[in-house]
């Protein structure tokens, strides 16, 4: 089982500051969605890769990211 | 599984009002993760500004007043005297706090008022449209600068850590920075022993947290966390400018 990492796509501004931290580069911008507020939302890009440092959710200013350690 | 990071119970479910990749954002996380950790959401008011952050009140989960015109510490200063165990910090912007409401701060200061204050420091006004402000750095273009402040005519900046550090009534003063997740914790245990501070009755703390300003500095968010970095931290250098705590130690 892998980590979870849960971004709430309608709060996500697509500011791409998660992007900018992520360790292992696995936080990306899905250009392909769009939220009702008309950003492309985060996510990720491949989960086995995640350690769960939540950088990610750290440096989120709109408190999008949820983190979770299996 | 466990849960690493979730969004603070401080804050509330209102979407904010900031631009994207706005390190309002962060701040007010930190703000609201602190409250949290010390357990005292319950006696806690806050005062939001003028600003971009004059809605503050409709994202913290705490009492909150809305104090139009940088006199956030004078609001402050009322609700400190009048609820004894009231837990009171104000959040404001530099516009708000160090051009129109300077006398308001500097007097709360040296009153060495029990209150917190968390000064966002993005060198701009923002939410008026990027007019320069008395943070704004030499030779920065703004809408009211746009050949770059000019110190002949508008002066320098202000340094209102350093400022404050110099008056006996303030308890403990720090800069720090949102840029970066090891500033962002750094930040946060500023922001924390801040509020320890109120809570023990020490008196005046500031933290000043050097924040961007993507929409008017004309920069991506994650260019802005480059251009605070390398333009805001030389002039206004991190770290403590005073702590009581640690002269009594001494
Ligand atoms: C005395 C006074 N002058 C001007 C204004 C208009 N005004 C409202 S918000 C604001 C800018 C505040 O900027 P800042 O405090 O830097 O906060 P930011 O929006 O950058 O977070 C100004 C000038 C005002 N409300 N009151
Ligand atoms: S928790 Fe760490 S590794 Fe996982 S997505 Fe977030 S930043 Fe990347
Ligand atoms: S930092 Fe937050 S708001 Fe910005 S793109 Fe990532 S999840 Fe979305
Ligand atoms: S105008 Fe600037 S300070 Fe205001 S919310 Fe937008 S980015 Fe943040």
């Amino acid at each position: 089982m892998a980590n979870r990492v849960t971004v709430n796509e309608q709060i996500c501004k697509g500011c791409g500051l998660c992007t900018s931290v992520c360790p292992k580069k696995i936080m990306v911008i899905d250009r392909d969605k769009l939220n009702a507020k008309g950003y492309n939302p985060a996510t990720v890009s491949d989960i086995e890769k995640c350690i769960a440092c939540a950088m990610c959710a750290i440096m989120c200013p709109d408190s999008a990211i949820k983190v979770e350690k299996e | 599984m466990t849960t690493v990071y979730e969004k603070s119970k401080m804050l509330t479910d209102a979407p904010m009002s900031y631009c994207p990749g706005c390190t309002h954002g962060i701040i007010h996380k930190l703000v609201a993760e602190s409250i949290s950790e010390l357990g005292v959401e319950g006696r806690t008011v806050g005062v939001a500004p003028v600003g971009c952050s004059v809605m503050a009140y409709n994202f913290f989960a705490c009492d909150m007043v809305q104090a139009p015109h940088g006199r956030a510490p004078a609001v402050a200063t009322g609700l400190a005297r009048a609820l004894p165990e009231g837990v009171i910090f104000t959040y404001q912007g530099d516009g708000d706090l160090a051009a129109i409401g300077t006398a308001e701060t500097v007097h709360a200061a040296s009153r060495g008022e029990n209150i917190v204050i968390i000064f966002v420091n993005n060198a701009i006004y923002g939410m008026t449209g990027g007019q320069m402000a008395p943070t704004t750095l030499p030779g920065q273009v703004t809408q009211t600068s746009p050949y770059g402040r000019d110190v002949k005519t508008a002066g320098y900046p202000i340094r209102i850590c350093e400022m404050l550090a110099t008056l006996d009534g303030t308890a403990y003063a720090e800069r720090v920075s949102v840029n970066s997740v090891p500033n962002i914790r750094k930040a946060k245990k500023a922001i924390k022993k801040a509020f320890e501070n109120q809570i023990a009755g020490r008196g005046f703390s500031i933290v000043e947290v050097l924040s961007t300003c993507p929409t008017n500095w004309g920069l991506t968010p994650v260019e802005a966390l480059k251009w605070l970095e390398e333009n805001m931290t030389p002039y206004y250098p991190l770290g403590v400018y005073k702590d009581i705590t640690a002269e009594e130690g001494k």
